[in-house]
């Protein structure tokens, strides 16, 4: 797809969960908006590796963006799950004392949850947090229950925003990297590896790559660096074992080593924080899953090594303030940087982009509201109906009674649907419909999704890949002209 | 959407269920169905197109799917046996209750009146093992690479590293060799292969394959494709001695690292399970803990022969039969045994004998010894070598096990620790 020429009134940088909840938000209003993304996919940055948690608010300090957009961010989250037909549950959070030194630590953050207004907020004595989760480590001492605490899939969720966007009419570019911008006439030009683009605003939502894009037009105010976090997968065996997102309580440096129930009923332990020079370092390591076991261990002894299905890590990008990084440049009030966006940038995410839509509006961008904006997005999921529903659907398309991924249940009709709207890897397949993400870890149906990769999109085993160019999966056929008839 | 009621349902359509509908139809069942997930009866034999199956069974040397057409060709003559194919049983109650569905017959409810076990096993993949290091293209369990070379046509590397020197691995290396996919090596964590000693002759060393015996993977290289793997040998305890770690260049990393009998849908049902096989624990019937469901093949333990799946399955057949037939009573009113695994013994199975049942005991043992004695009642055989890699089968005659006693004690002795 060429841009050449293209012109539009905001383009946005980076479509992760802040650039896609932003598309969404801004596709509410008659404008023309871009969405570029430098990967092949929408969330294959920051956002796939996110830990999932809908954060309460009660973790951040008092005053800052952090703290004011993760709690307006935890309160648009049910409506917007329901709209988006996201995968969203309110499971309520706990953080645990050890002792009785960290029991009265507890109340200082029953208190700081006060200041950025989080209610509700229960200090559980030993038996009452026993109670509510009887698998946690018996010498607990105490803790605290905050119900607005919640999870979502990361993933999922930019997936949801950005068709949702683009339902709206919101145009997406992805394999587009911006290379320069320059200001001209009133308006930037910016040239990408697809052409170049006129736009009167830029978001600037790049991750990891945001301070590069500052530097685009000479803002140098801020750095980004990166803070690893590896996370360890649970197999479903183990669904209910936690109910609720259990943290330790915090250090200066991070929210904690965390035992993280998924919405789709697995447990995740994680993340680790380690910064680390390279933006392109996703491995995990052996030191990595010690940190992580020794310490949930203390929490959950129940746990076992034997029931991990799958590892993997994810960069933080990181900002050198300690706070949310959302302003207009210095150099260019038409240019917002929406940078620096840690945890809990994904619980802010839909509070940042109203917030963003302000920015732009005190910065000139007139703003009228479509007259008609569809916020739902529907989505097929054969393991959330019931068997009367699946079969209906089935006798209409056969093709969702076809399972491919047996461990997650996910049928072809699913996959083909994940194609269609816009996955074209095996983990673009994997992200938005889980196959592939169960026990076996696509043993069975990867050669049937990469299959189905090639008729849907026309490619040829060479040209399909695992998440991008890069990654080719098959090297061609084993034999060029095959010996043997095809059966009949 | 209607209930159908049935006879016996069979869930896997490859050797375990084949061999186990067969022997149910002989013995005069009437309605009998098999459902299978593919497009083909013969599971996972039909990737398997390497000579070496049914020595045993057929005394003669099959490749996989003529193995499967022998038992396929079977068929014809049952009419009382109906295979449900591109099917996938999704619940299976303790009721023996099935939902399964297709893409021709979309979602359906069964009530059998037995139900057979044969769903096999899959392959435990990298997260299993907890293998660092990055996430590229590249990394594929070896029953994967074997389908996507021998059924779906493709090349999935073009220089690769196997894990593990279990049957699979070892037959992989000789597979990937032949189609001109180089193997740079295969590493094994054990000081010993966990494949049968034909298959490291055959498959490695007729090629000139290097084995790296107590070596591992410690980490997997590259951004999008593998570009290569860091191996390094392996303690005493099997933790890897990461000073002495080197590189070994591959585009492809090939795990065959275990298989885990498939077990969802037993669990399901509250089929009790054997932790030392990953299966339902079973007596020579084949019954599980479940009146009516029985288990056979690799979904109730992991077998090195085919041949051995066959004779089981057909035993399962025969004892599905007669709770269907109303003669279970016969097996009711019989004495049993519980099998109490001893010295240098993983798992054995049946876990219970039936008086009047034939007796055959698969062993397998925990550690490789020889010249040793196996023991079970007052059985003794003598075997020049025992290793983890290949069952033991004894077959008891009755007088060998007292009933009376209750358990059965199994045992390895005398041997040489680790020769």
């Amino acid at each position: 797809m060429l841009l050449n020429g293209t012109e539009t009134d905001v383009l946005i940088i980076g479509a992760g969960v802040v650039g896609s909840a932003l598309a969404r938000e801004l596709s509410r209003y008659q404008l023309r908006v871009l969405l570029v993304e430098k990967e092949v996919d929408v969330a294959f940055g920051t956002s796939k590796a996110n830990s999932g948690i809908v954060h309460s608010g009660i973790h951040d300090h008092p005053g800052t963006l952090k703290a004011k957009l993760c709690v307006e961010g935890n309160r648009l989250y049910p409506q917007m799950a329901e709209e988006l037909n996201v995968l969203y549950k309110q499971n309520g959070t706990l953080v645990v004392a050890r002792d009785a030194s960290e029991c009265e630590m507890l109340g200082q953050l029953v208190n700081q949850g006060l200041l950025n207004g989080v209610s509700g907020v229960q200090v559980l004595g030993r038996e009452e947090l026993h109670r509510l989760e009887p698998n946690l480590n018996p010498d607990l001492a105490g803790g605290l229950l905050v119900p607005s605490g919640g999870i979502v899939i990361p993933f999922d969720l930019v997936y949801a925003l950005v068709e949702n966007a683009v339902a709206n009419g919101v145009q997406l570019a992805v394999s587009t990297e911006v290379r320069q911008i320059r200001w001209e006439g009133g308006q930037f030009i910016v040239e990408t590896n697809r052409g170049m683009v006129k736009t009167k605003y830029i978001v600037n939502a790049a991750g990891l790559g945001a301070a590069k894009v500052a530097g685009m037009i000479g803002d140098e105010s801020f750095t980004i660096y990166a803070r690893k976090g590896e996370e360890y997968l649970l197999d479903r065996r183990l669904e209910g074992y936690i109910q609720r997102t259990v943290f330790p309580l915090p250090t200066p440096e991070s929210k904690g080593i965390l035992i993280i129930p998924t919405v789709e009923g697995n447990i995740m332990l994680g993340p680790t924080a380690h910064r680390v020079d390279s933006f392109h370092d996703f491995s995990t390591s052996a030191a990595g899953w010690d940190e992580i076991f020794r310490f949930t261990q203390r929490l959950v002894p129940g746990l076992q090594a034997s029931d991990v299905i799958t590892s993997f890590s994810g960069l933080r990008a990181a900002g050198d303030t300690g706070d949310f990084i959302i302003r207009p440049s210095e150099l260019n009030t038409h240019f917002i940087h929406v940078a620096g966006i840690e945890s809990p940038g994904l619980t802010a995410a839909p509070a940042i982009a109203r917030y963003v839509v302000e920015l732009l509006e005190d910065a000139g961008l007139r703003m009228t509201a479509k007259r008609f904006f569809n916020p739902y997005r529907l989505v097929v999921r054969i393991r959330d109906l019931s068997l009367e529903d699946r079969d209906r659907l089935a006798v209409k398309c056969p093709a969702y009674a076809n399972i491919v991924c047996r461990c997650e249940m996910v049928s072809e009709g699913e996959i083909r649907d994940a194609v269609r709207r816009g996955a074209t890897t095996l983990d673009g397949v994997k992200l938005r419909t889980r196959s592939g993400m169960g026990r076996c870890q696509g043993g069975f149906c990867s050669p049937m999704v990469m299959r189905i990769l090639m008729e849907e999109l026309g490619l040829k085993p060479e040209e399909v890949t695992k998440n991008g160019p890069d990654s080719p999966l098959l090297f061609g056929n084993l034999r060029d002209n095959p010996s043997c008839p095809e059966k009949d | 959407m209607k209930e159908q009621a049935i006879d016996i349902a069979v869930i896997g359509g490859g050797p375990a269920g084949l061999a186990a509908a067969i022997a149910a139809a002989k013995a005069g069942v009437e309605r009998i169905v098999i459902f299978d997930r593919q497009a083909e009866l013969g599971g996972i034999l039909n990737q398997c197109i390497h000579n070496g199956f049914g020595l045993r069974y057929f005394k003669e040397e099959l490749t996989g799917p003529e193995y499967a057409a022998r038992f396929i060709a079977q068929l014809a003559e049952y009419p009382q046996i109906e295979v449900k194919l591109e099917t996938m049983v999704v619940e299976l109650t303790a009721d023996k209750q099935l939902i399964t569905t297709s893409r021709r017959d979309g979602w359906n409810l069964y009530q059998a009146k037995a139900v057979i076990l044969a769903m096999g096993c899959r392959e435990r993949p990298r997260g299993a093992i907890n293998i660092p290091g990055t996430r590229p293209a590249g990394v594929y369990t070896a029953g994967t690479m074997q389908r996507l070379m021998n059924i779906e046509g493709f090349r999935p590397g073009n220089r690769a590293v196997i894990l593990g020197s279990g049957d699979i691995g070892l037959i992989m290396a000789r597979r990937l060799t032949l189609e001109g996919i180089q193997v740079a090596a295969v590493l094994e964590l054990l000081p010993y292969s966990c494949g049968l000693n034909r298959n490291v002759v055959q498959c490695l060393e007729d090629f000139d394959i290097p084995l790296y015996l107590s070596h591992t993977v410690v980490e997997i290289c590259g951004e999008g494709r593998v570009t290569g793997v860091k191996a390094a040998p392996v303690g005493s305890d099997r933790r890897p001695i990461l000073e002495r770690s080197f590189m070994i260049d591959c585009d492809t990393l090939v795990l065959s690292v275990g298989l885990i009998p498939e077990n969802e849908l037993s669990r399901e049902a509250g089929v009790q399970m054997e932790p030392s096989t990953g299966g339902p624990r079973i007596d020579t019937g084949c019954r599980t803990s479940v009146p009516g469901i029985f288990a056979c093949g690799n979904v109730a333990h992991v077998h090195d022969l085919v041949d051995d799946v066959s004779e089981e399955s057909r035993i399962a057949g025969i004892a599905a039969a007669a709770y269907v037939l109303g003669e279970e009573s016969i097996a009711n009113g019989q004495k049993r045994v519980k099998v109490v695994p001893g010295r240098n013994i993983r798992s054995v199975t049946p876990q219970e004998i039936v008086a009047g049942e034939p007796s055959a005991l698969y062993i397998r043992v925990a550690f490789p010894e020889r010249d040793v004695v196996v023991t079970a009642g007052s059985h003794r055989s003598k075997h020049r070598i025992v290793t983890p890699g290949e069952t033991v089968r004894i077959v008891l005659r009755p007088e060998d096990i007292d009933f009376n006693a209750g358990v059965l004690p199994v045992a390895v002795e005398g041997g040489e620790v680790n020769a």
